[in-house]
């Protein structure tokens, strides 16, 4: 089953002592501040786990592969994420 | 921004202490971390969801040298960015 925020807010009240009111709203605080700083263009960078990149990408030719139609695609930001070495070392020493 | 950058700021909007602010984000991270080591995979309403993909060994080159190298299969977490968060940045 996926980890969902319900089950983060879940630790976070069996671990950290705070009401079950308080976790959910530390935990979507943290995650709307992680959203409203890459929406800034900053990046978010949490050692251990990993960082969130805004990377620009260029304008380019697109084609639509149904139609042939040649179409110019914008250039655009997304998100990439980068997982730091010590998560990708301790995924990988998980037989 | 950094940890410490988001403690700040935690602790400042949910009105917590910096050392609560910091065991919170040690928290959400550190389950999340547990689950990608796990292989689960981590679905996150309007951010996005990350899964652990698996990659098969393959012959590969150091660009420098030309030599060639055997790179073991690996596991490495891949983020989908969601579409509010994939809106928002991109505006």
């Amino acid at each position: 089953m996926a980890l969902t925020k319900e089950r983060i807010i879940t630790q976070v009240y069996e671990k950290a002592g705070l009401s079950k009111v308080k976790s959910r709203e530390a935990v979507e605080i943290l995650l709307e501040i992680i959203k409203d700083t890459l929406a800034s263009g900053d990046n978010v960078l949490i050692s251990g786990f990993g960082k969130f990149i805004v990377r620009s990408k260029g304008p380019r030719r697109g084609r639509n592969p149904q139609t042939q139609e040649t179409l110019e695609l914008k250039a655009r930001k997304v998100v990439v994420f980068k997982t730091s070495g010590v998560l990708r070392n301790k995924i990988n020493a998980q037989k | 921004m950094n940890k410490s950058g988001l403690i700040q700021v935690v602790s400042e909007k949910a009105n917590l202490t910096k050392k609560k602010a910091e065991e919170v984000i040690d928290i959400v991270f550190g389950t999340m971390s547990q689950a990608l080591i796990n292989g689960e995979r981590i679905e996150l309403r309007g951010i996005g969801s990350f899964v652990v993909k698996n990659y098969d060994p393959y012959i590969g080159r150091n660009p420098k040298t030309g030599e060639r190298i055997q790179v073991p299969s690996k596991k490495l977490p891949f983020f989908k960015v969601g579409k509010e968060l994939r809106e928002k940045v991109d505006h």
